[in-house]
């Protein structure tokens, strides 16, 4: 996912001024065009702008420009134009949109989706969009009927008038078109909302169970070929033989080419090709790559940390006070291993080149950035590049790269084969194609005063920047500080007194990428431990410590203190249980989380997750609840399982044998609590992960004394119950 | 040349008897309901019914389905009448982003047609195959009950 920090508008301009290609050109957002987009069917529809489209038959469509990859937004996004728009959910129709600059993210000028930003960046223009369209239809209306504006209203798809007159929109839909666009309409107030905050069913559900969703995977064009490419064993490692002879051998296989990833062996089916792939003999110059281990790794982070990195922070005199402190803790020394994404459908894109048109369907969260590497991979002009995004089978982050490397590599294949051609990745090819939330150190130290409140806080991170050399890092690397790799560390909410914070970014041939919460997967976990170490240090119970340095941060406590409420915090719990709680504020949310677990020999049972989230106004609370709850498994999973580690530059993990993830038998009982607010909508995606493994750690040390600093879990010799 | 029946149809397949039934029912036969996760049975996104009982498809070679009757997600539904266990994936908003649901309702469907009343023990033992990235776990546990209470009242 894209980074939550959000730099200012004056940055985005400067940036897309001086970055061209990638970053597509600063736009206004785009309330009200009367151009629709390229491609959209315009003939005796009524399009007021490149969000909704009604057809005569009153077909009502709405245009959703971000990915669906679980997190409903291709119900959430409907719902802010069905609401101003006064339409029937259930009855529009939902299209994904094409590539356009219409759908530009209104501060990052590309089209994207990440960073949790959907609802809250499209908040503002949707309804304009629902309400312009709306104002229109009336004005259609009031003047078919010659009488005014005023005695109008629209209901229901309809617009009613003076004496029982009504039309629907589909028969106003000629008359609108002429209309002039307006481009200050009145947005409904809120206390008048009949669907915004509304619990309201997800519209994909009957295509996603009963198989007619179509993904990635599923996508299909005459004539087209399967391919498996053979990727090297080590990053950044180069072919340096190839004995294609016995996969060309194998039926159904047509082509073995080179790639600039590697070796693709192209064929009539899946299994073909996954035959001919293995049959293929290959040699690699493996260069530096094969020396990247994981374990000398974590020694040098270590000894990286103790050294002064740049300044990410500097409030007080941080040196001083610690020396002054009537107490120190000792430095703690936190690890967290290189996490894959592993989303459920394998990476996967199919590409057909034909007469100077390249056409490209795939799962992606970076359309205009896949437009750009696919045209220079094809040798076209992104105008040529027309790219059909499907269903993603979860993302996670994974499906954003700059460098879009499973499309140009589909690109390439579909090139040398001269044909359609859908390059799909296996799980082994996944969970080893790199792109992996960064392996980080954090060391910790803190002074406390007399009554154990923190006068001194000093945190050195060591791992590597996401950013770094991407077109996004002249706007979020400042002074070789990656914003999202401090983020959640640079800035805590705690009263803590001085404070120092240093990064170290490092290098590595391991690509690196987001992951689900970004920074903040790391940094929630080693804030949110050592609070907790420092509340056991004072003598103090850990809810009640970070309540008193939360003072003056009324939306961190209320997340608080409603999570600690109905988890019956300070409430006895059966034998050889305990509770561990965190709270963290991520993509302009709070979270808090508290987990109930027991021990059983090694075997840890996580029993309970009880969350409280303050998203701003919730605009779907069903899809928020949902999110939170897989938030919420994803953070257990990474912090009892999740690691990806490297021998001599290989990737030891493959599959879900060797990289689990929590299954139906581990499944905590989740409750989800809203805040309820009337703040502009804030992110939902991410914000439920940062916690989880701070919220385990902290139970666990509740339950036995013992404090666990680095993650996975099962390296500490637990298992999951 | 392989003779099978899928979804109640009879049909006969020309691919290699050791192609994974998965591929086969994806490449040969157009139902693409049934998805590839992990390739090795470790995840269940390919699950389908093979005589009535829950496999792997893509551990399953073409050979293994001969003459058998395999169900997919594509054949659980009588037209437009949803399984009820489709009805409460509905109800219960149990999909993200959807991907594994078919492997997971495949899975709930053997388990219902076995066990009409399941208990935790028997959802943790029939479903813990199947792996749900999205974390939609606890709504496919409400899901299946739901389902086994309307079954019992006989709908």
């Amino acid at each position: 996912m894209a980074p939550s920090l959000r730099p200012s508008r004056r940055d985005f301009l400067r940036a897309a001024a001086v970055s061209g290609g990638i970053l597509l050109g600063f736009r206004l957002p785009v309330v009200a065009t009367a151009q629709p987009p390229a491609g959209a069917p315009t003939s005796g529809e009524f399009a007021p702008n490149a969000f909704i489209r009604i057809s005569r038959s009153n077909v009502i469509t709405v245009v959703v420009h971000k990915a669906e990859m679980g997190q409903g937004i291709t119900t959430a996004l409907p719902m802010l134009i069905a609401e101003e728009l006064e339409v029937d959910l259930r009855r529009v129709r939902v299209v994904t949109a094409p590539v356009d600059d219409a759908y530009n993210h209104p501060q990052f000028g590309m089209q994207f989706t990440g960073g949790s930003m959907s609802v809250a960046s499209e908040w503002e223009r949707l309804r304009r969009a629902g309400a312009t369209a709306r104002e229109m239809l009336m004005a259609a209306a009031a003047d078919t009927w010659k009488v005014s504006l005023a005695s109008v209203r629209a209901e229901n798809g309809r617009v009613l008038g003076p004496g029982g007159r009504s039309l629907t929109y589909g028969q106003l839909v000629d008359k609108a078109r002429t209309l002039p666009v307006p481009q200050d309409v009145p947005l409904k107030d809120p206390a008048r909302f009949k669907l915004i905050g509304k619990p309201t069913p997800r519209l994909d559900s009957r295509e996603k169970v009963t198989g007619a969703a179509q993904f990635g995977l599923d996508a299909k064009v005459p004539g087209m070929l399967i391919a498996l490419v053979a990727r090297p064993p080590v990053f950044g490692a180069k072919l340096h033989h190839l004995d294609a002879a016995r996969a060309r051998g194998v039926g159904g296989v047509t082509r073995v080419v080179e790639v600039p990833s590697g070796v693709a062996v192209i064929a009539d089916s899946f299994w073909a090709a996954k035959k001919g792939r293995d049959a293929l003999q290959l040699a690699w110059d493996e260069g530096a790559g094969a020396a990247v281990d994981t374990d000398v790794l974590q020694a040098e982070y270590a000894r990286l940390a103790q050294t002064p990195g740049r300044p990410v922070q500097r409030h007080g005199d941080a040196e001083a006070a610690m020396a002054g402190a009537a107490r120190r803790i000792a430095a703690a020394e936190y690890r967290m291993p290189y996490l894959a994404h592993a989303p459920m459908e394998p990476l996967n894109c199919l590409v057909a080149l034909k007469d100077g048109r390249c056409d490209v369907w795939t799962g992606t969260q970076f359309q205009s950035v896949d437009r750009v590497n696919a045209a220079r991979a094809a040798g076209l002009s992104p105008e040529q590049v027309h790219i059909h995004t499907l269903y993603l089978g979860g993302g996670f982050g994974r499906r954003a790269t700059f460098s879009s490397d499973f499309i140009v590599e589909a690109v390439h294949v579909a090139r040398a084969a001269g044909a359609p051609v859908k390059t799909i990745w296996t799980r082994e090819d996944d969970i080893r194609g790199g792109f992996y939330r960064p392996m980080w150190h954090s060391t910790v130290s803190a002074g406390l005063d007399a009554s154990g409140a923190p006068v001194a806080w000093k945190h050195t991170l060591v791992g590597q920047s996401i950013l770094e050399g991407s077109p996004w890092a002249q706007v979020m690397v400042k002074d070789g500080v990656d914003a999202t790799s401090v983020e959640g560390a640079a800035e805590i909410p705690y009263a803590v007194g001085s404070k120092a914070v240093d990064l170290h970014s490092t290098k590595s041939a391991v690509p690196v990428l987001w992951w689900r919460s970004v920074g903040h997967t790391h940094t929630g976990f080693v804030v949110e431990s050592f609070i907790d170490e420092l509340a056991h240090a004072a003598g103090k119970d850990p809810y009640q410590y970070r309540r008193a340095l939360l003072a003056g941060r009324p939306r961190h406590l209320g997340v608080l203190d409603l999570a600690a409420r109905r988890a019956g915090w300070g409430t006895p719990l059966a034998a050889g249980r305990a509770r561990g709680i965190a709270v963290h504020a991520s993509f302009g949310s709070w979270c808090c989380q508290v987990a109930e677990v027991s021990l059983q020999d090694k075997a840890i049972k996580v029993h309970r997750v009880v969350c409280a989230v303050d998203c701003g106004l919730a605009v779907n609370p069903t899809t928020i609840r949902a999110q939170m709850e897989g938030g919420i498994v994803f953070g257990v999973s990474a912090a009892l399982y999740g690691q990806i580690t490297l021998k001599q530059g290989r990737v030891q993990q493959s599959n879900f044998h060797d990289y689990p993830v929590l299954r139906m038998d581990a499944m905590p009982a989740v409750e989800v609590h809203i805040v309820p607010s009337t703040e502009p909508p804030s992110g939902i995606g991410e914000p439920g992960t940062p916690l989880m493994a701070a919220a385990l750690c902290n139970a666990l040390f509740a339950l036995t004394g013992r404090r666990i600093r680095s993650l996975p879990l099962v390296q500490h010799g637990f298992e999951s119950a | 040349m392989t003779s099978l029946n899928v979804n109640g149809r009879a049909v006969t397949v020309t691919a290699d008897p050791d192609k994974p039934l998965l591929w086969v029912l994806r490449e040969d036969l157009g139902l693409t309901g049934t998805k590839f996760g992990c390739g090795v049975a470790l995840c269940g996104a390919c699950t389908v019914h093979l005589d009535g009982s829950p496999v792997r498809a893509c551990v399953t070679p073409l050979a293994a389905a001969r003459d058998k009757r395999v169900v997919t997600i594509e054949g659980l539904a009588r037209g437009d009448k949803l399984h009820v266990l489709q009805e409460a994936f509905i109800e219960q908003d149990v999909p993200q982003c959807g991907y594994c649901q078919s492997g997971q309702i495949m899975s709930a469907a053997a388990l219902l047609a076995k066990q009409r009343n399941p208990t935790d023990a028997d959802i943790d033992a029939a479903m813990s195959g199947n792996i749900c990235r999205c974390g939609t776990y606890q709504r496919i546990r409400a899901a299946i009950k739901q389902a086994a209470r309307r079954l019992g009242k006989g709908a």
